[in-house]
């Protein structure tokens, strides 16, 4: 009885040692590796822009001045005005706000569905994993980008629901994760040590399970972001992305591609934006991927 | 193995099955139909159109209405072109869609694998750095923003492309590089780490010592072994490609599958709409399938149980 005891508290704070070591280390890692520090460095920035949006823009985004139409970049409109006399500079700026929010905000919803159905998957094991696999299979087969067009189409609505339209397409691959890493934390000593003394299968899932997919679901989720700001933009320049007049960079680009040959920096700016944001978050996607897990070579993610 | 691929091929069915309940059920999930214009019609009029596309059914004996006349390879008729079936006009953007993606995928294996294997071969010079920022940079643009891009250099400043359109050959050289970039990236990037693994093999050192020009070790050598890699990824590539091809579609206004679902989804044209994506899911499946088989081939080594 008396080895017993500090054996039953070891499992516990190891874990949990364990994986804070991993992250102090990793992040140092971090730090050394140049171009995730720039991609953390451009993301700061476009956070900061797109927090202080309101105060950073020197004209209101939506309101239109026709004495000021599609003119180009002056001391007055830094980046020129658009075909409704719209300040084009502030209308990136709050572009940036409306490609975060989409970006961050279509997390929760991708974890919401993927961790849950990857724990039970890889838990319960059997039949239930078999189905719910077989789910994902099907939706992963799907073609991504057409199944959100078409249930951004039938939800309507505002900004929640393009969260909503790209989540329940985009949890597959996190589903996928969280139950492969079940399936390799379940079989470490330290959980048949939790099953043995009696812990609840949802305690154990919790207190033992998700510290360990913390750092993939991390990564994965670092690629994710881009991803969701690049369906968004697509969203917007076919027409069915955040509701008008609201600014975004994709709904930018259409209005702005009608006059491509006479104002081309309306179009430019959005399009560098978009792939400035996106470059910056592989980068530190990229960055996180080595620095958490040194084994995993610079493959594809 | 035989088996395992006639299993793969079965499986595509209750996928498809799925898939296509799941767009039936999306599509019929809100209220409103085809015949929700800006112009309200009688409703006597909505009434008799319904009746005469059995849109009054109950939504199961639709289902499989449609299901039934789907497996006889009939997808119904299209609300918005009322001359024409689903099918008819389904295989009009087959070509266009086709033909903007080989194009790509060919320049991506014929830019991808040369660059990486450049890379790899002259490792740690400009030569491998310069192809690893390409790769590191293309593999994150979408295709879609490159197009923005390329437009504005090739078409707007230049005047060497036109912008977009369909039917001459210079049209096709815009969509096919915007779309060909990204595989291109993840192609050398892939060939190349492939090829640094195979390069520090034995027998490439024995190949070297015995004399043999380093071209003839390279290409006879090396090549095959690091081309299995690149296989691999093949299948998630082309997949990639041809569901990425619709937004280059709508961007440089190519009349390709991909603008057909869009038109459909505006439209509410619940045959357009089905027919596009199981067109898509069709050939993502079937090309994941063709790329297993074509591995298994290659690699004498795979086997699959």
């Amino acid at each position: 009885m008396k080895e017993a005891r500090p054996g039953s508290a070891s499992p516990s704070t190891q874990g949990a040692s364990r994986s804070a070591g991993i992250y102090a280390l990793g992040f140092r890692r971090l730090t050394h590796n140049r171009l995730a520090v720039a991609g953390m460095a451009l993301i700061i920035i476009f956070a900061v822009a797109a927090v202080f949006a309101p105060l950073l823009s020197p004209y209101n985004p939506v309101k239109q001045n026709y004495d000021a139409i599609s003119e180009g970049p002056s001391a007055h409109h830094w980046l020129g005005t658009d075909q409704l006399g719209r300040d084009a500079f502030s209308r990136l700026l709050h572009g940036a706000r409306t490609s975060l929010t989409v970006g961050f905000f279509t997390q929760f919803i991708i974890l919401g569905i993927g961790v849950p159905i990857g724990i039970l998957a890889g838990y319960l094991g059997g039949r239930i994993d078999n189905l719910l696999m077989r789910g994902v299979d099907i939706v992963y087969a799907f073609p991504d980008l057409l199944f959100i067009i078409l249930l951004r189409s039938v939800l309507g609505g505002g900004i929640f629901m393009i969260f909503l339209a790209i989540g329940l397409v985009a949890w597959t691959n996190v589903a996928r994760l969280t139950r492969g890493q079940v399936l390799s934390v379940r079989q470490e000593d330290y959980v048949t040590a939790a099953v043995a003394l009696g812990g609840a299968t949802p305690w154990i899932m919790v207190r033992h399970v998700l510290p360990n997919i913390v750092g993939p679901l991390l990564v994965l989720v670092t690629f994710a972001v881009p991803r969701a700001i690049f369906v968004e933009a697509t969203l917007s320049y076919i027409g069915i992305g955040v509701p008008p007049p609201a600014p975004s960079w994709g709904t930018m680009i259409q209005d702005g591609y009608t006059l491509i040959f006479v104002a081309p920096n309306l179009v430019l700016f959005p399009a560098i934006a978009i792939g400035t944001v996106m470059l910056a978050f592989t980068f530190l996607g990229d960055g996180l991927r080595d620095a958490l897990d040194p084994r995993i070579s610079r493959g594809r993610a | 193995m035989g088996k395992y691929f006639l299993g793969r091929l079965l499986w595509m069915a209750p996928v498809l099955i799925g898939i296509s309940l799941i767009t039936f059920l999306v599509m019929h999930l809100v209220p409103g139909g085809p015949w929700s214009r800006e112009k309200q019609l009688a409703p006597a009029v909505i009434e008799n159109l319904n009746r005469r596309y059995g849109l009054d059914d109950p939504l199961w004996k639709q289902y499989v209405v449609f299901l039934g006349r789907t497996l006889r390879g009939d997808l119904g008729v299209s609300y918005i072109y009322q001359d024409r079936s689903v099918t008819a006009i389904i295989l009009q953007g087959v070509p266009k869609t086709a033909a903007i993606g080989l194009l790509a995928f060919t320049v991506a294996l014929g830019v991808g694998v040369p660059l990486g294997m450049v890379a790899a071969i002259r490792h740690n010079t400009w030569m491998d750095y310069l192809s690893v920022q390409f790769a590191t940079v293309f593999a994150a643009i979408p295709g879609f923003i490159l197009a923005f891009l390329l437009i504005y250099v090739f078409a707007v400043q230049l005047h060497w492309l036109p912008t977009g359109g369909w039917g001459k050959p210079q049209q096709l050289v815009l969509p096919a590089a915007a779309l060909a970039a990204l595989p291109t990236a993840y192609i050398a990037r892939v060939a190349r780490a492939a090829m640094l693994e195979v390069l520090g093999q034995d027998y490439i050192r024995t190949a070297h010592a015995k004399g043999l020009a380093p071209a003839v070790v390279y290409y006879r050598h090396a090549l095959k072994n690091a081309l299995i890699p690149v296989l691999t990824i093949t299948g998630p590539e082309l997949a990639a490609l041809v569901t990425g091809s619709f937004i280059i579609e709508q961007v440089f206004s190519i009349p390709g599958v991909g603008r057909l679902f869009v038109q459909g989804v505006f439209q509410r044209d619940y045959g357009l709409i089905m027919g596009s994506v199981l067109f898509y899911a069709g050939v993502i499946a079937l090309l994941n399938l063709l790329v297993d088989l074509l591995y298994s081939l290659v690699d004498p080594r795979i086997r699959f149980g």
